[in-house]
């Protein structure tokens, strides 16, 4: 099942909406960071809310996008990770470490409005 | 045994059944009811048992189960003595009164009704055999009666206090929009550091808390197991997007934690449940001003 990637702003907001394979997690890297520089985004939110689980790989291949995306010049943040599925992770050593969370889609929004338009202020400021 | 039988024979002419020999014994219990009560109640104070109760509540108690105790030889039906001794141990275990006591108490009331039956049957030994092989499978299956149902009503109580401790043990309070606190008093076992994980997480994304400030000032020692899930329930808050401030650890606990080889860069803590609420207003970029000097001393 594809994840729908919407443009919000300045923002790319991915939804995942079900439980994804490896291809889906693959593609939806891809498509992220292709997509990015294309639309000039500063800022890219997987929301993961209606994910009951989230395995190994779907943890490295969250962990890639977001280093990838930094490496094409904008931030990523996971948000919606569930209670449950957040101690799962960390019982299995799973961690997303170096990559931003939140806990959900409006903190995200919140996280990338003050790493990102503060950015913005200051190119306006030095003109 | 046969050698007994034959002796028997010639001087009780009709074979007694267990039921009409307990029916002997009941009549003599109830007859001498009065005296062996007294003297059962004087043993009970002698050997220093049920000191919780007065002498008058002793001996009340004591009536009671006589005659409770004489109608379960009578009727060989356990349930009345079942119910009575549970209603009783309701009564008495709030008073502090323990298993050793109620087991002996029991035990002495089955010995001063084996005297009075030696007394009564000392000139027919073959008589008093009989007697004894009726009454004693019925008093040792009393004495466990209540010793049991004294036991069963203990645990039921120490389970509804279980119940209840675990209810209390981890509040999620809100002290600030984005601010929780998780008071935690007692010691923590790995039950508790479940409970206290599902609540913190639960208790995150309900309030949509940003920062948690976890004090552990009354929390005396945590086992390596215990700070292990500690670390990992902070870094599962960090996936939901939250800080968690530790504030109050013990040299002990510190100790815990530096032995199991803890990445202090994921883990804040802070000296004092104060300090940790400081910072974390500080996190959320709270300012505290005192607006005016504290009132005066009322006059």
């Amino acid at each position: 099942m594809q994840v729908p990637i919407l443009k919000q702003g300045a923002y790319l907001i991915a939804t995942v909406q079900s439980a994804l394979t490896d291809e889906d997690l693959k593609q939806l890297r891809d498509a992220l960071v292709g997509q990015v520089s294309k639309v000039r985004a500063r800022g890219v939110i997987v929301d993961v809310t209606a994910l009951d689980v989230i395995d190994s790989f779907a943890t490295r291949t969250l962990r890639d996008v977001a280093h990838m995306i930094r490496l094409r010049g904008a931030e990523t943040v996971i948000v919606g990770i569930q209670p449950d599925v957040a101690f799962s992770m960390v019982k299995l050593g799973l961690s997303l470490e170096g990559v931003a969370t939140a806990l959900d889609l409006e903190e995200g929004l919140a996280y990338l409005d003050r790493k990102v338009k503060g950015h913005n202020h200051e190119v306006r400021t030095h003109r | 045994m046969s050698d007994v039988k034959e002796l028997a024979t010639p001087t009780e002419p009709r074979l007694e059944s267990t039921a009409s020999r307990l029916r002997e014994l009941v009549a003599h219990l109830r007859q001498q009811r009065a005296h062996l009560r007294e003297e059962w109640a004087r043993l009970i104070t002698e050997a220093k048992l049920l000191t919780a109760m007065t002498n008058e509540e002793v001996f009340a108690e004591a009536t009671s189960v006589y005659d409770n105790y004489v109608e379960a030889l009578e009727t060989g039906t356990y349930e009345a003595l079942q119910a009575y001794a549970r209603n009783l141990s309701e009564r008495i275990i709030p008073r502090g009164v323990e298993t050793h006591e109620v087991v002996g108490i029991v035990l002495l009331l089955r010995d001063v009704l084996a005297r009075s039956l030696f007394a009564k049957y000392r000139d027919d030994f073959n008589k008093l055999n009989r007697i004894l092989d009726a009454y004693e499978p019925a008093a040792n299956r009393i004495a466990i009666t209540v010793a049991v149902g004294f036991v069963q009503e203990r645990e039921r109580i120490i389970r509804e206090q279980q119940e209840a401790i675990r209810e209390l043990s981890t509040p999620v309070l809100q002290v600030r929009e984005r601010l929780l606190i998780l008071p935690i008093i007692g010691v923590i076992d790995p039950q508790r550091a479940r409970q206290l994980t599902e609540q913190l997480l639960r208790g995150i994304r309900s309030n949509r808390a940003k920062v948690v400030v976890l004090d552990i000032t009354g929390v005396p020692y945590i086992d390596s197991a215990v700070a292990n899930h500690l670390v990992q329930t902070v870094e599962a808050a960090r996936l939901l997007g939250a800080i968690v401030i530790v504030t109050g650890l013990s040299p002990e606990i510190a100790q815990t934690l530096v032995n199991i080889g803890v990445d202090l860069g994921k883990m804040n803590t802070v000296g004092d449940l104060q300090g940790g609420i400081e910072e974390a207003e500080r996190q959320l970029g709270y300012r505290v001003v005192l607006t005016k000097e504290p009132a005066e001393e009322p006059a």
